[in-house]
């Protein structure tokens, strides 16, 4: 008799719990977001079409003497060959003896360079730099090995529009994982 | 070389040929010191940790003072300290956790020290609702543990270098480590939000002072991705993502962000820095592979490797090491003393977890001659470890990452260990 009490209850906890274990297995705790989704500090990254790109502008000129304040310390005066990684030149030697991979070598999108300086450039400083300083290093970057003219305007239209010179350089392994 | 092997050829390895050895050594031992009639002056026989109290408790233990030599290797650029790597000192470990303080670790620019009241998880781009989450409230979701390993896409690297790096086995390849990590389904949170069909790619952002972005395939996330809270029964430790980070098991460190602070759904990768000019593998044609996140089938024999010596000539030792994959479970891991020539399957330690690492182990009976010690780990796709020639080949030697090849320990007549190609 007892025994079978002891199993009446427990089939009564049974019933009585299950349909709160079954129906919802959490609470939905995220809070809207819309207004958050639109500020600046939540679009950080910067697609290939340009999207997310900020407002501004600059020039090789004015990015040569950012350059060599923020930039040459790590990277070298002339962009490559210091304890940070190669920056200018080698311009096709990926596929030689010596490859180097630079920006202007291997980077195929300029978007890239925006996005990568703005979010963790200069080291000891991230987010220290104006849009119009970023747009005025892209260009002199670029600029050093004739991707851009020197006098050419970087700005949020015309940076996407730049083809890198190694665009077509990559082979996607994901999902085929050959 | 390769004279020296073929007269240590004979050399075998065999599960414990403890018998004979055992007959040898009894006729030689002397009496033990227990049998002896001298009388004991008990407290000047036993240790003085035995006749004065101990130490007092600890709020968070710390290994024994004895075990300090066992630390990561940090090598960090010197003009920017908080960009580098630290290496989980794998010859120095058992089993196959790796203890928290011991995990690898690749900042990009230091650890933040991130105030979990502070921090949010933005979920947005293609979403039905953008959400925010806090920590507080993440803490409440159901939660899952999934033991498995994390290995950075540059491990292993100086296998390509033109000469054999002597370093010992964790400071070469010891950019992975194993751990039990907890949290939450990220699909539980990406249904919150509600996925638009055209959501393929999942941008994943970081909150420290390299800003970290990442593209990740939405499918991993719905598949086994999970936002870890908690490593090893604690809450992740700073510079394992604190206070939360991706887990994807299986698939490349560099993805596996850590102190998450947005999921940003889209229809096309955003080529960001560490997709395209790091974590690309440079081919001899000049095209590079991209996107390539699974982390294939490794393994490696951590004791005995370079650094030990072994003291008994002829001696019997037991070979110990590690594989994983990121395809799933090691299903084999053969041995050879001999360069590769012949192989014997290892015993393998239970459990055999899919993406975690595999123990196993082979005694051998070493019989003093020069011998090659490797490792060849399969996996239950039936993918086998290459030969570093097999690599070189197929890859050519400027890719930088995804270095799997099997790892050949040189052991010389006097029981010294190097590294060696080769073989």
């Amino acid at each position: 008799m007892f025994m079978v009490s002891k199993l009446l209850t427990i089939a009564c906890l049974t019933i009585c719990l299950s349909p709160s274990y079954a129906e919802e297995s959490f609470q939905p705790l995220g809070n809207a977001a819309d207004e958050q989704s639109r500020a600046s500090q939540w679009n950080l990254s910067i697609s290939p079409t340009g999207k997310g790109l900020p407002q501004g502008q600059g020039t090789a000129a004015q990015g040569a003497k950012l350059f060599a304040i923020q930039c040459a310390g790590c990277h070298g005066p002339e962009g490559i060959g210091a304890s940070a990684e190669p920056l200018m030149g080698e311009v096709g030697s990926l596929s030689s003896k010596y490859p180097e991979k630079t920006v202007n070598s291997y980077w195929p999108y300029a978007t890239t360079l925006f996005d990568y300086i703005r979010r963790a450039m200069p080291i000891n400083a991230p987010f220290s730099l104006s849009a119009d300083e970023v747009y005025a290093l892209c260009a002199y970057i670029l600029s050093k090995d004739g991707i851009v003219s020197p006098e050419t305007v970087l700005n949020e239209h015309s940076l996407p529009q730049i083809k890198m010179p190694n665009r077509d350089g990559f082979i996607a392994i994901h999902p085929d994982n050959r | 070389m390769a004279s020296k092997l073929s007269e240590g050829r004979r050399q075998f390895l065999h599960k414990a040929g403890l018998g004979g050895a055992l007959t040898g050594l009894a006729s030689s031992i002397s009496l033990p010191v227990w049998a002896s009639e001298e009388k004991l002056d008990l407290p000047d026989a036993l240790p003085e940790w035995m006749k004065v109290p101990g130490g007092e408790f600890a709020n968070y233990g710390q290994p024994s003072k004895h075990e300090q030599q066992v630390i990561r290797w940090i090598s960090a650029n010197s003009a920017a300290p908080g960009n580098g790597v630290s290496w989980t000192p794998l010859h120095d470990l058992q089993g196959t956790i790796t203890p928290n303080g011991l995990h690898y670790e690749r900042h990009h620019n230091g650890v933040p020290q991130i105030d979990p009241s502070q921090h949010l998880l933005l979920i947005d781009g293609l979403v039905e609702q953008a959400l925010s989450f806090d920590i507080k409230s993440l803490l409440r979701y159901p939660m899952q543990s999934r033991t498995c390993f994390i290995e950075c896409g540059g491990n292993s690297n100086s296998g390509w270098r033109t000469n054999p790096i002597q370093t010992q086995a964790g400071y070469a390849h010891g950019l992975v480590s194993n751990a039990e990590w907890t949290g939450i389904p990220v699909k539980l949170l990406l249904q919150e939000a509600g996925i638009k069909p055209d959501a393929k790619w999942v941008i994943a952002e970081g909150a420290d002072a390299a800003a970290l972005n990442i593209s990740i395939p939405l499918e991993k996330l719905l598949d086994d991705a999970l936002l870890a809270l908690y490593q090893n029964g604690e809450r992740l430790r700073p510079e394992n993502g604190y206070p939360l980070r991706l887990v994807l098991p299986g698939w490349e460190g560099i993805l596996n962000v850590k102190w998450l602070r947005q999921l940003r759904l889209a229809d096309e990768p955003l080529m960001s820095r560490d997709e395209t000019a790091q974590y690309t593998e440079l081919q001899p044609d000049g095209k590079a592979r991209q996107f390539t996140f699974m982390m294939e089938a490794k393994s490696l024999i951590t004791s005995p490797s370079l650094g030990m010596m072994l003291p008994d000539n002829p001696g019997i030792y037991q070979i110990s090491g590690l594989a994983w994959s990121g395809r799933g479970k090691i299903t084999r891991v053969e041995i050879s003393a001999d360069g590769g020539d012949t192989w014997v399957d290892a015993e393998l330690q239970m459990p055999i977890l899919a993406k975690a690492f595999t123990r196993f182990n082979l005694p051998w009976h070493w019989q003093g001659d020069y011998a090659i010690l490797q490792s060849r780990a399969t996996d239950e796709t039936g993918y086998v470890q290459p030969t570093r020639e097999a690599l070189v080949e197929n890859r050519g030697k400027h890719g930088f990452f995804h270095y799997n090849a099997i790892v050949s320990w040189e052991i010389t007549e006097e029981g010294d260990i190097n590294h060696v190609y080769g073989f």
